[in-house]
């Protein structure tokens, strides 16, 4: 019991993206409101970007804006700084999901001009008539 | 000695092939059309009979049309057991073609244009089989035989047309796609290679129960030969116009399936390899069982066609019983037979159609008394069901004689029995058919008006019958490319 | 340009008139159909310069920016990328002739957005093939997802809905990708493809490997549609505008296994994919089962599209199963398969497209007597199923010779007999097409008239890619020699 404790207090971050992913699949999975899917799309997306902005992270690093001769030169100490990439990657990311979110409310849109409702339950009941 | 590289086995192929072509666009005027048909059949004839002298000498032609798979080109390779099956079926085209003209216009068909550029397409086909090289060439062909046959065999577009030919290519390219395309790729797979031997190519590599699956695979796979149980296409395919049924029993079709199960025993896996694994016998059983069965079951049959096509399963049968028979004088009878068969069952047929176009009668029961008024056709038919049944002095003799033989050399009395029983069903189908014809007082009221049938039919059946007659006393140049083929 | 960067003009010239067709073509429709044709023409030119010169000098290599690799991005061209960009570029092209039509007649006024995402697309699939980035991989497949989204949510009826659950499901499967990726990343620090493959054998991380490989994996299987994460496919193809189709149809499934097998070769290393052989059996046997399953429910289908969408699904089966076979025979098979799947689906959509064009359905009911309205599209239809089937001489045949060669070699005979009963059931599907177009219905009887139905073909814009590419089905079946061994060859890995 300690050790299972134990792991989760030390990987906390892990654990809460675990459960924000799960959210989200449970979200796209078992709802049936279609914005309540796009929503937890979202959800899942975004437990990923965290997972990977949480990968750069250093005990103690600052801020990765460093004296361009310096780096140069090769003066200064990685371990002295949050790793970048990762959060430069997931601002691509980010702009992927919002392109995503974006087309997906436009279809959104259609459907409910289509369909007068957002339920799916209800959508296929009018697709059957 | 080394093989020729020639353009002439293609060239055979492509006549006719390219020959459809003019057929399509001289669609508005049959006699355009019709004279097209005769002359490719001409200048396929010539071709395949000027590649004859050089493999009497011994020689082969080889042509290379792809270079596809590594190891297995898709390549053509005339040699004496291909040169037997490319004369029958050119030369049988040739009278097919003058036989279906004068049938399409007695009955005024319709939609001749189709028919005419499918057969083209057929022969084409064929005659690639007949100069495969190797097994894919010869499964490549054999597959465009069976999808350009299908608009011959549903040329009446009637429903009976439809489920028939739902039938035909059920039966047909079911059994090549599910059995042997991949006994084709295990022996591949085995082997390395698909060419063409003598002696086989799985000599010492595949164990016994191996070369019995491989067997059985394809004999089964190659379903246009219609054993038993994969024979239900052949009197189903019987509702296409009767030039179709004898292009499909006595020149392609059929003669195709049979060639390929003969490539197979006698080049692929080989009498001795089969020998040592003693798959004679399953061979030999499971075309005896087709035999006996066919024949009963032509016993009852009343349509004339039907009749005749469970006669051709079981004479099929006899070729690949003759095969079978691992020893040298069984497996020259069922070469043999392939021939002797083509023209006899091919002058039936023709006399089935002719009867047709006279007097509109399909069914025995009601062709009584017949023979008195088309004389020439019932003659004819006599000869070729003589020549079936073995009778001398025609050609059938010759095969039948030799699978006795055979049967004898190899002490197996079962097939021995197999073989006399069967030749008295075959007289016992066959010669009721004549007697009533000639014997038998008409149905009242129909004497009138049935005269002999038109000349562009009476002659290819005169010149098939005749030629069954010749085959007995001339049989030397096909006695000759058979041993040439076993490599005796 | 020169000659050390066409292959970026190549993915640069659709995505430029992208914007071009957006622009210019509010004004006029005119400018749209040049535009298009023009762009893809180029692109294939192009592509057919860079196969010649990979084949003769070897990869080539881009880096973009400037920025050394691999650090930076690099757009590397070797033989199967090559092939890929001009299967894509010449495919493109073809489905664009039909297109055009069809979109004249479906979404009248809205061409040019059609044609822009159009255009996006196949940059972004051209992208796909040429980039030697895992994340720049993602992000060019979510842009190839996004206007796909977009394409077929311009449908009719159902077209929105269908393009929703797309959105969902591809979604999910591309940040399954991400989230591989990611693993990959915290493992080996550097996300150049190159690069992975030389520092991931020498880490000593099973556990976190295999969940890389398995994420990344599941979810390219998910964009592919491997059965049983099928489930969007079949309602978004046919739902889909006719012109989008026609293009995506042969495209995207495709793109995504090569994809699969970029990543197991160039980046997973085969070594590490296939080190535990119950995982590799384990996925032929479903790889069999989505053979099946797919070829079983297109019989059930009673539109032509729709089955044909099934049909896809199976043929997605085939490609991964030879692949997991993990043999020469195998991945020889499934690249082949590739690039003849991909002709003979741009074959069977092109007639759709046209069948639709004409009469507005492509119902079973509705096909009655076709053969007789639309012969020439229906003879290409003939050889299209005849390549479905694996009639030789068409390249279906070719691809089903090796990918069974390779489940023998294998022993995996539960793949073969999959195969071997997927043809049968695809011979069933065809000729019961085939007969229906043929007869027309039961109640017709004897046909000894004239042809009751006049002759109605498509328009030769939309005739002629059509027998170009029935007839590519069977040159590129008789090539299958030279590609096997100048192209093909050159990738199956040293001790296959």
């Amino acid at each position: 019991m300690e050790m299972i404790v134990d792991e989760i207090v030390a990987k906390y971050n892990y654990w809460i993206y675990v459960v924000l992913m799960m959210i989200g699949f449970y979200a796209m999975i078992g709802k049936r409101n279609l914005m309540k899917k796009l929503i937890g799309m979202n959800i899942f997306q975004t437990s990923i970007i965290l997972f990977f902005v949480s990968t750069g992270v250093k005990k103690g690093g600052g801020i990765p804006i460093v004296d361009k001769y310096q780096a140069l030169a090769g003066n200064v100490d990685a371990a002295s700084i949050v790793n970048p990439l990762p959060h430069v990657l997931m601002l691509t990311a980010i702009v992927v999901g919002v392109s995503v979110t974006g087309v997906a409310l436009a279809v959104l849109q259609r459907i409910y001009r289509e369909y007068g409702t957002l339920e799916e339950d209800e959508i296929l009941e009018k697709l059957q008539r | 000695m080394t093989p020729i590289v020639s353009f002439w086995p293609m060239a055979a192929i492509l006549v006719s092939l390219l020959g459809a072509l003019p057929i399509i666009l001289s669609d508005r005027q049959p006699n355009l059309r019709e004279s097209w048909t005769i002359l490719i059949a001409l200048v396929k004839v010539t071709i395949v009979a000027s590649l004859l002298p050089w493999i009497l000498e011994g020689g082969s032609y080889v042509f290379t049309i792809a270079q596809v798979i590594p190891g297995v080109p898709i390549e053509l390779r005339v040699d004496a057991l291909g040169m037997i099956f490319a004369l029958v079926a050119s030369c049988l085209w040739l009278f097919t073609s003058i036989y279906s003209i004068g049938y399409m216009r007695a009955l005024d068909e319709h939609a001749q244009t189709r028919f005419f550029a499918s057969f083209a397409v057929a022969i084409s086909a064929t005659l690639g089989i007949a100069f495969a090289g190797n097994l894919l060439t010869l499964y490549l062909f054999y597959e465009v035989l069976s999808l350009s046959t299908y608009p011959l065999v549903t040329h009446k577009q009637n429903a009976e047309a439809r489920s028939s030919g739902r039938k035909y290519l059920t039966y047909i390219l079911g059994t090549s796609i599910g059995l042997a395309l991949p006994a084709m790729l295990i022996t591949y797979s085995v082997a390395g290679t698909l060419d063409f031997t003598t002696g086989g190519i799985l000599a010492g590599k595949a164990s016994p129960e191996l070369l019995a699956l491989l067997v059985v695979l394809f004999l089964f796979g190659f379903a246009k030969a219609g054993l038993m149980p994969f024979h239900g296409w052949l009197p189903a395919a019987m509702v296409a116009p009767t030039p179709v049924s004898s292009f499909l029993h006595g020149v392609a079709v059929v003669k195709a399936g049979v060639f390929a199960i003969f490539r197979v025993i006698f080049h692929i896996l080989g009498p001795e390899t089969l020998q040592s694994a003693n798959l004679g016998s399953l061979i030999t059983y499971i075309a005896a069982v087709t035999i006996l069965v066919a024949s009963l079951i032509a016993l009852t049959q009343d349509s004339m066609k039907r009749r005749l096509a469970y006669s051709t399963i079981g004479q099929l049968a006899y070729m690949v019983l003759g095969a079978g028979m691992l020893s040298a004088l069984g497996m020259l009878g069922g070469i043999m037979h392939l021939a002797m068969h083509a023209f006899g069952k091919i002058t039936l047929f023709f006399c089935a159609g002719a009867i047709y176009v006279a007097s509109k009668k399909k069914n025995i029961s009601q062709m009584d008394g017949l023979g008195r008024r088309m004389p020439i056709t019932y003659l004819a038919f006599f000869l070729g069901s003589l020549s079936i049944i073995g009778m001398p002095p025609l050609g059938g003799f010759i095969s039948k004689w030799n699978l006795l033989l055979g049967a004898v050399e190899g002490d197996q009395m079962v097939l021995i029995v197999v073989l006399l029983v069967s030749s008295l069903l075959n007289a016992a189908y066959f010669f009721p058919i004549v007697y009533r014809g000639f014997f038998v007082p008409a149905i009242d009221g129909e004497e009138e008006g049935i005269k002999e049938a038109p000349l562009f039919c009476l002659i290819p059946l005169s010149v098939t019958a005749l030629v069954s007659l010749a085959l007995f006393f001339f049989p030397d140049t096909l006695l000759q490319l058979a041993r040439m083929a076993l490599g005796i | 340009m020169n000659a050390t960067n066409l292959h970026l003009f190549v993915l640069v010239v659709p995505l430029l008139s992208a914007l071009a067709i957006n622009l210019l073509g509010r004004r006029s429709r005119q400018w749209i159909a040049p535009m298009v044709l023009g762009s893809l023409a180029f692109s294939v030119f192009g592509s057919i310069i860079i196969m010649a010169r990979v084949i003769e000098h070897g990869n080539l290599s881009y880096t973009v920016g400037n920025w050394r690799p691999p650090y930076g991005i690099e757009l590397v061209v070797d033989p199967l990328s090559a092939l890929m960009m001009v299967l894509i570029s010449v495919v493109a092209l073809l489905a664009s002739f039909s297109s055009l039509k069809s979109v004249e007649q479906e979404l009248p006024g809205r061409e040019h957005f059609f044609f822009t995402l159009y255009m996006i697309l196949i940059a972004g699939l051209f992208g796909l093939v040429l980039t030697g980035d895992a994340f720049n991989l993602y992000v060019l497949l979510e842009i190839t997802s996004i206007t796909t989204y977009g394409l077929i949510a311009m449908g009719r009826g159902r077209a929105a809905l269908s393009s929703f659950n797309y959105i969902i499901m591809g979604s999910i499967g591309a940040c399954f990708y991400l989230l591989g990726i990611g693993y990959i990343y915290i493992l080996t620090g550097t996300l150049n493809m190159a690069d992975i493959a030389r520092i991931l054998p020498t880490l000593n991380a099973p556990v976190a490997t295999a969940t890389a490989i398995a994420f990344a994996l599941v979810g390219l299987w998910v964009k592919m549609a491997f059965f049983p994460l099928h489930s969007w496919l079949p309602n978004a193809y046919s739902q889909a505008p006719t012109g989008a189709g026609t293009m995506v149809a042969p495209l995207m499934t495709k793109v995504t296994v090569y994809l699969m097998v970029r990543v197991i070769l160039s980046m997973y290393t085969p070594a590490l994919v296939f080190t535990h052989e119950w995982i590799a059996q384990g996925v032929v046997w479903a790889a069999a089962f989505a053979i099946i399953c797919g070829s079983v429910l297109a019989l059930g289908q009673k539109d032509l599209r729709r089955m044909l969408t099934y049909i896809i699904v199976a043929e997605v089966g085939y490609m991964v199963g030879g692949i997991f076979l993990a043999n020469a025979n195998g991945l020889t098979g499934s690249i082949l398969h590739i690039v003849n799947d991909a002709l003979m689906t741009l074959c069977l959509f092109l007639v759709v497209a046209a069948i639709i064009y004409r009469q507005g359905s492509v119902s079973l009911v509705s096909l009655q007597g076709i053969f007789r309205r639309m012969p020439i599209t229906m003879a290409a239809f003939t050889l299209g199923a005849f390549a479905m089937i694996g009639v030789p001489p068409t390249c279906g045949f070719f691809s089903k010779w090796y990918l069974i060669l390779g489940g023998i070699d294998g022993g995996h005979w539960e793949f073969v007999i999959a195969l071997v009963v997927s043809s049968l059931i695809n011979a069933v599907l065809f000729f019961r097409i085939i007969e229906l177009g043929y007869f027309g219905s039961l109640q017709d009887g004897d046909h000894h008239g004239p042809p009751s139905t006049e002759r109605h073909e498509a328009p030769w814009w939309m005739l002629s890619p059509l027998v170009l590419t029935a007839v590519l089905l069977i040159v590129v079946g008789l090539s299958t020699g030279p590609l096997i061994n100048n192209v093909i060859r050159l990738m199956i890995p040293v001790g296959f």
